[in-house]
């Protein structure tokens, strides 16, 4: 069987509603980060695909910048959920509601 | 010297500015950061002092100017000019300028420097509006006052600060926002944000009117004019003294001088169609103001409300569409400057010895004070119009130009309606005045109050000076801003001399150059 | 062409007191009581002194030429509107300067003795040399906004003095009700002033300040289309200073101050100042008969009304207030039919016997220990010999008794007022002058005949007053005696110096207003019955006065019963008129203010409905759009899925 570009794409959306759909579900700030990734490794996939069907170097800047980003956001979220756990001794995210006023 | 005299507009207004910059990073005692914003301001009147008296532009035109690039290519422009109209009320910022930081001497004790700075950063933004001939420069400098006073209020303020505080950022707000709008729609069909690109523009009589609308939507909340002026009690009472005395005496005049340099020569057909209507509400703000004055327990309140009542001569003066009438608004906004800064500066002497502004309080303190007593009364009597001091001159021309006015529908039925603000003037003061300061002496707690301490005599007794020089001599204002005052007024194309027709021409004709001055044949009289 | 005459003198009749004052207010403590005092007195001496210089100048000057001015610099100078701080003086500002600082020094005088034990001596002497100055720019003002200027200065310091003593809360009261009702009248003053400026300003040549009074008068034609407005406005300013129905209700109130301001500003001199500005217009009265007639009728209502309420006041300075009142009526009156030059004349023997008047009662004031209700005096005849007899003078001169200078100033208003035409008005004068005999016999009979009915105590301390203020009684009331001569008529055999005097400033007034003066001048018959009837009705009046206060008080009672309590209680509460203000305008003023306006309006409609109220606006708004930020991080990421959701299937199925 050939791979096409639909199976890769299928792959993206798979991997993105996983990444979605644990980011509704689950309360642990640090699982929710994991799967921001998920959705995040998701784009990154769709970008490839993309740039290799146009063969157009731009997804694979794009890629790039992703990762940039991914790894920026794993460190800023991480060191935020540190500094959270070591005050309120939690990361579950339905007790952390101090910004809603 | 060159160096400064070339760029004495520059130097002026960010003089201050540098001040407070270094207050908050150089500076760090207190007792030195009191010296050194008294030092900057003093330097900046200096400063001014040369364009008082270098000022001599002919035909009214601006004069210093300076016009450097600044976006887009020249399309905005950073452009500061003097004119006779700027140039007086510059005068005054900064002759008010040491008299607020002196008078805050004592009185602020908390965070000094953050005051100090932020009286200084108010007067640099101040300046520069009174200088800015681009629209953009104008905008910025114009919205650079909220934020110091906002937090003069906000931090040093009295017990509702915060209330009053938001209350006057937000009023401001809703009105500049509609004038931003404004600005850059005439910037998209000027091609540039200059003031003189914007003059020249062509506008059809429905943008006028629009872009007349949101200007002075902006202008008459500053003013304040009724019933936009609720802010201004509030703001008043709350505000600190400098606050205070720096809010009546320059932060007011952006309003009607914004009227003046803006909003009248920029949209003639909104001028004639709104004219009716601001002065019937500036009439309204006169009568209105006095009588709300009278009733108020809160000393601050009554010049506060006072204030409504003389900025809605100056409205009155100015949309009576005449030369005399917009030179009396001028002088009328002068006049107010000195004498309900000095009303303020006195109010802020007795609530620093007793923490409290309720008329009730006091009674008899002319027994305890008299120097205090004597220096109020003298202001008073300039805030009511006594000829010789300078609350007068600046009502008669206003009246006397309203009352002739050709472009106002009932100027006559106005001007007597706005006399009424004149005796009305003397009630609420003088009733004030006898509460305050006659009768015996009965409240114990006034029984050790000071008299006027030397540093208090410093600041009031400028303001006192002023008061009768302007009263006795006010050439010196009216010379410098006759001609600009032409110059503004000149896109109104209002006719110079009013009924001139009405007359046989042999009356006209009559006095001759050298006809005697107070001599008269019978048989002239009765030609 | 005529020249005007240049005099640099003027400047310093008017600037002397103003130096007085400048320097005693400002050294104030620094400067010995006594250094005080007579500085002020040698300023006002000075003025008094260089006016006569200028006057006796003017004297060995042709009449026509008898103008000279003096010009300081430009005040205001504006587009084509020019003021100019300047002086002049004319006939009649010669007459008036000369009244103002001779009974201004004698005052000042006079003060010294009774001020000498009061804290406030420094203070006073600034303030009486403040007013004199301001009483001399108003009558040297070369031009209309110049007098203005001294017309709101002497109010201040009348507001000033009267509130001298500012421990009583009823004086602060009264100096406040002095300024602010002149301040009503100022409104009308101030509206008139823009008539003139609004009618003259397109027509004048360059130069030419629209005020002065000589351009005025130049272009007097063109002021006629307005004059009445003119005139009437003027006149509400008039009635104001000058104590007219219906401003004059200062006036009495304004006795608080101490007595020598009471005879000084508010008899002698300021009060006048309405009078003097009318005939200072007199170019402009003439062109308008309305005004006139008003001018009249005021003047002719106010001395019978205020008359009758003098009738039955029992404080000594409050009947002399009302008679003033009463006076200032007869001499709008005289202005009103167009005898310019008697409502002048009346002003002069008015201040000399009406100072003369106050003065000594300030001198029965003093001996009874600051004691001003007649009730308890009497029998004071002996005991201030001087007083009793000058302050008798004084009322003979003011019942108009031959040939005291009353009686040449009364009658020739009252003549000119009948020859005019007026009788109605006349009948009310003479009416009037029966009046002002009785209750002026009457103050004499209740404080000087009879028993004194005071406390032991006050009795023990009643003495004559030192000469510092017996002098100047007797020389006012040697004026008071012989102040009327100037001004005999020319039926008597006398020369109407002063009328004449004064022809040249009136010329106009004369050849357009009463006619029937002029014609009527050689019927002197009527001139000779008119004179005795009221010199006959006025001696009556005082007899009656004498006989009912002295003779049978018991007569005097019967007579208050008989009045049947009411009216007698209606004219001591002078006719409510006070009561009427404060119901009619003060009181609802207020209230409008406070309940209406402020609360209502300021705090209620604007700040409340509108200010507040779109606030409250936006947070209910906000409140239902905050339900969806409850913090629920899951739930915004459920909140993302779904609008992304729904907007791609949007796209989708809509292209």
């Amino acid at each position: 069987m050939e791979v096409t570009m639909t199976h890769y794409l299928v792959l993206a959306a798979l991997l993105f509603l996983t990444g979605m759909t644990g980011f509704i579900v689950r309360r642990n700030a640090i699982v929710m980060l994991m799967c921001v990734e998920l959705m995040l490794a998701a784009t990154n996939i769709v970008f490839a695909v993309f740039a290799r069907a146009h063969a157009d170097g731009g997804g694979h800047v794009f890629i790039l910048m992703n990762f940039a980003i991914a790894a920026a956001e794993a460190a800023i979220g991480l060191a935020i959920l540190v500094e959270i756990y070591r005050r309120r001794r939690t990361v579950n995210v339905d007790d952390l509601k101090a910004l809603m006023e | 010297m060159s160096f400064i005299t070339d760029h004495i507009l520059t130097w002026v207004t960010f003089l201050p500015l540098l001040g407070s910059l270094l207050l908050w990073t150089v500076v760090r005692r207190d007792d030195h950061a009191r010296v050194f914003a008294l030092a900057v301001a003093l330097a900046d009147f200096v400063l001014s002092l040369h364009l008082w008296f270098r000022y001599d532009g002919p035909g009214g035109q601006d004069m210093f100017t300076e016009k450097v690039a600044w976006l887009f290519g020249g399309k905005i422009n950073y452009h500061l000019a003097c004119d006779g109209i700027s140039l007086v009320l510059v005068m005054l910022t900064t002759f008010l300028g040491p008299l607020v930081i002196l008078s805050a001497w004592k009185a602020v004790t908390e965070r000094v420097r953050d005051y100090m700075a932020m009286l200084l950063f108010l007067q640099a933004a101040m300046l520069g509006t009174f200088f800015a001939r681009d629209m953009l420069l104008f905008y910025v400098f114009w919205e650079a006052m909220l934020i110091p006073m906002y937090f003069i209020i906000g931090i040093w303020g009295g017990q509702r600060r915060i209330y009053a505080a938001v209350k006057f950022f937000i009023f401001t707000m809703v009105g500049s926002v509609f004038m931003l709008v404004a600005i850059l729609w005439m910037y998209f069909q000027a091609g540039g944000m200059g003031l003189e690109q914007f003059l020249a523009l062509d506008l059809e009589r429905q943008a006028q009117l629009w872009l007349f609308g949101a200007f002075i939507l902006a202008f008459a909340i500053k003013v304040p004019v009724f019933p936009l002026h609720t802010w201004l009690p509030d703001a008043h009472v709350e505000a600190p003294t400098a606050g205070s005395v720096i809010l009546a005496g320059v932060l007011l005049k952006m309003g009607t001088y914004g009227m003046l340099r803006f909003a009248m020569p920029l949209f003639p057909a909104g001028v004639e169609a709104f004219a009716p209507l601001m002065s019937i509400l500036a009439v309204i703000g006169i009568i209105y103001g006095a009588l709300v004055a009278l009733v108020q327990p809160d000393i601050k309140k009554l010049v506060a409300y006072s204030s409504v009542s003389h900025l809605g001569f100056v409205v009155l003066g100015l949309f009576s569409l005449t030369p005399l009438g917009v030179a009396g608004g001028i002088f009328q906004m002068l006049a107010h400057g000195l004498s309900t800064g000095a009303l303020f500066l006195l109010v802020g002497v007795i609530y620093e010895r007793r923490h409290t502004r309720e008329i009730s309080e006091f009674g008899g303190l002319a027994h305890r004070m008299p120097g205090y007593a004597t220096v109020f009364m003298i202001t008073m009597l300039a805030s009511v119009g006594l000829p010789g001091l300078a609350g007068f001159v600046g009502e008669f021309m206003i009246l006397l130009g309203t009352f002739g006015s050709t472009t106002l529908d009932h100027p006559r039925l106005l001007t007597a309606l706005a006399a009424t603000g004149v005796v009305l003037g003397a009630i609420y003061m003088l009733w004030m005045y006898q509460r305050m300061f006659f009768g015996k002496l009965t409240n114990e707690k006034n029984r050790d109050l000071r008299d006027l301490s030397v540093r208090e005599y410093a600041v009031l007794l400028p303001l006192v000076v002023f008061m009768f020089w302007l009263g006795v001599r006010p050439g010196m204002v009216l010379d410098r801003v006759e001609a600009s005052v032409e110059r503004v007024l000149a896109p109104l194309a209002v006719p110079a001399s009013p009924h001139a027709d009405d007359y046989p021409q042999h009356a006209l004709g009559g006095g001759t150059a050298d006809a005697p001055v107070f001599v008269v044949h019978e048989g002239e009289a009765h030609r | 062409m005529e020249t005007h005459a240049n005099e640099t003198l003027l400047r310093w009749i008017v600037l002397a007191p103003l130096l007085g004052a400048a320097v005693i207010g400002l050294l104030n403590r620094r400067l010995p009581r006594r250094v005080a005092g007579l500085l002020a007195c040698a300023t006002v001496g000075l003025s008094f002194a260089l006016s006569v210089v200028v006057f006796l100048r003017m004297l060995g000057l042709d009449p026509e030429h008898r103008r000279l001015t003096d010009i300081l610099a430009s005040w205001v100078a504006y587009g084509n509107l020019r003021i100019d701080i300047g002086f002049a003086m004319d006939q009649l500002s010669a007459v008036m300067a000369l009244v103002v600082t001779g009974v201004g020094f004698l005052i000042h005088v006079y003060s010294l003795g009774y001020m000498a034990h009061d804290d406030g001596f420094r203070r006073f002497f600034a303030y009486l040399n403040l007013f004199i100055f301001s009483m001399m720019t108003l009558v040297l003002g070369e031009n209309l906004v110049m007098l203005f200027v001294g017309w709101e200065g002497v109010g201040l310091c009348s507001y000033l003095l009267i509130s001298f003593w500012f421990d009583g809360e009823a004086n602060a009261v009264a100096g406040k009700k002095a300024f602010v009702v002149n301040r009503i009248g100022d409104f009308g003053f101030l509206l008139g002033m823009f008539l003139i400026g609004v009618t003259l300003l397109p027509h004048l040549a360059p130069g030419e300040g629209a005020f002065s009074f000589a351009v005025m008068q130049h272009h007097a034609p063109l002021l006629a289309p307005v004059a009445t407005a003119i005139g009437l406005l003027l006149f509400l300013g008039a009635t104001g200073k000058s104590a007219q129905i219906p401003l004059y209700i200062w006036l009495p109130d304004a006795m608080a101050g101490p007595t020598p301001v009471s005879a000084l500003i508010h008899a002698a001199t300021m009060v006048t100042a309405g009078v003097y500005m009318i005939a200072r217009m007199n170019f402009l009265y003439v062109l308008t008969p309305t005004a006139m007639a008003v001018v009249a009728a005021v003047g002719a209502a106010t001395a019978i009304f205020a008359g009758t309420i003098a009738l039955a006041q029992n404080d000594i300075k409050k009947v002399l207030a009302y008679s003033t009142v009463s006076q200032l009526g007869y001499m709008m009156l005289a202005c009103g039919v167009g005898a310019f030059a008697m409502g002048i004349f009346h002003v002069m023997t008015h201040a000399f016997f009406k100072a003369l008047l106050f003065l000594a009662s300030g001198s029965v004031i003093h001996a009874m220990s600051h004691e001003q209700d007649m009730r308890v005096m009497g029998g004071l005849r002996r005991k201030l010999p001087v007083t009793w007899w000058t302050f008798l003078v004084g009322t003979l001169a003011i019942a108009g008794v031959f040939p005291l200078a009353g009686f040449f100033s009364k009658d020739e208003i009252l003549w000119k007022t009948w020859s005019s035409g007026n009788t109605v008005l006349w009948v009310i004068g003479f009416l009037a002058a029966g009046l002002t005999a009785f209750y002026m016999m009457r103050l004499v009979s209740l404080t000087f005949f009879g028993t004194n009915r005071a406390s032991e105590e006050v009795r023990h301390h009643i003495h004559e007053s030192p000469a510092t203020m017996t002098v100047p009684l007797v020389i006012l009331a040697v004026l008071s005696i012989v102040g009327g001569w100037v001004g005999i008529p020319a039926f008597m055999g006398g020369g109407a110096h002063f009328e004449h005097w004064l022809e040249p400033v009136f010329a106009g007034g004369h050849a357009a207003g009463t006619h029937g003066a002029a014609h009527a001048v050689h019927d002197t018959t009527m001139e000779w019955i008119l004179a005795g009837a009221s010199v006959a009705w006025g001696v009556l009046g005082l007899l009656l006065g004498w006989i009912v206060y002295t003779r049978r008080l018991a007569v005097a009672e019967a007579g208050r019963r008989f009045a049947g309590g009411l009216p007698y209680r209606i004219l001591e509460n002078k006719y409510y008129v006070d009561e009427a203000y404060d119901g009619a305008f003060i009181r609802p003023g207020y209230r409008l203010s406070r309940t209406v306006l402020w609360k209502g309006i300021d705090a209620g409609l604007i700040d409340g409905l509108l200010v507040n109220g779109s606030a409250l606006a936006v947070a209910v708004v906000a409140s239902v759009l905050r339900l969806f930020q409850n913090g629920m991080v899951r739930f915004y990421a459920w909140s993302i899925t779904v609008g992304l959701t729904v907007f791609v299937l949007y796209l989708s199925f809509s292209g």
